[in-house]
């Protein structure tokens, strides 16, 4: 399945600006369907990995309070053109995605 | 011994040897008590071991007034507070008040920004963690549709 991440990078200079959005319910739990009156399962992206070059830059820990179809941006130092940006998340039912780009 | 048990713990094996590499990569477990806590005091105390925050200049919390959807509201924490480890949000009147903790390696700059929920509203804290201890920063946000329910 095609990864359901997308990532932007903007190198200026050695500073590279990421903004990453991905799509994931983030059910909180404590929702009911409408229809039934049943409780729907939480179901959240726990930890999310940006890598530049398999070297960690940044972890994210959510919640259920991150809202649907997550949205991150942050900047870093030392990236260059040709390095190989990589964002992962895993989420409460053991379900991931994951995608890369190579900066430039 | 039977030749399909012999399989299926070489399985197990490699399987393990694989999950293995990953995980290294991870520089912490995802903290379940600290997310799962309904006071943001126990929430801290999970996290960082205190639930006491010294309050920061130094820190720019940006978020909206007032948030007219609680299940949509962007937030951004800047600062020029020096070895930032970590940027965490609390909500405190959410049904569980931690939403999120950005841990940030050296080289990563502290400003971070993201979309978050709330049920009602509720001061949100931004809390920074240095070498020097934890500084927070926090304001007042009104929602008029909340976003936890349904």
């Amino acid at each position: 399945m095609a990864s359901k991440i997308k990532v932007k990078v903007k190198l200026n200079g050695d500073v590279a600006e990421v903004k990453s959005l991905m799509m994931h319910p983030m059910e909180t739990g404590s929702r009911k369907d409408p229809d039934t009156g049943a409780t729907i399962p939480a179901h959240h992206i726990t930890q999310l990995t940006f890598t530049n070059n398999n070297e960690p830059v940044m972890i994210v820990n959510c919640s259920t309070a991150v809202s649907r179809d997550p949205y991150f941006s942050f900047n870093f130092a030392g990236a260059k053109a040709g390095d190989t940006f990589a964002v992962s998340w895993v989420d409460n039912k053991g379900e991931s995605d994951s995608t890369e780009v190579v900066l430039t | 011994m039977q030749p399909g048990r012999r399989l299926f713990i070489r399985g197990v094996l490699a399987l393990a040897a694989l999950t293995a590499v990953p995980r290294a990569l991870l520089a912490m477990a995802w903290p379940a008590n600290a997310f799962g806590a309904v006071a943001a005091s126990d929430a801290m105390n999970e996290l960082f071991g205190t639930s006491q925050s010294t309050p920061s200049d130094a820190i720019t919390l940006g978020a909206p007034e007032i948030a007219e959807n609680g299940a949509v509201v962007p937030i951004s924490i800047e600062t020029s507070l020096p070895d930032v480890q970590s940027i965490s949000v609390i909500v405190d009147k959410n049904p569980r008040p931690l939403a999120v903790s950005f841990e940030i390696p050296p080289g990563t700059q502290a400003n971070v920004a993201c979309r978050i929920k709330m049920g009602e509203t509720s001061p949100v804290r931004a809390i920074v963690k240095t070498p020097d201890g934890l500084f927070s920063t926090e304001k007042e946000v009104k929602v008029t549709i909340g976003g936890c329910g349904g």
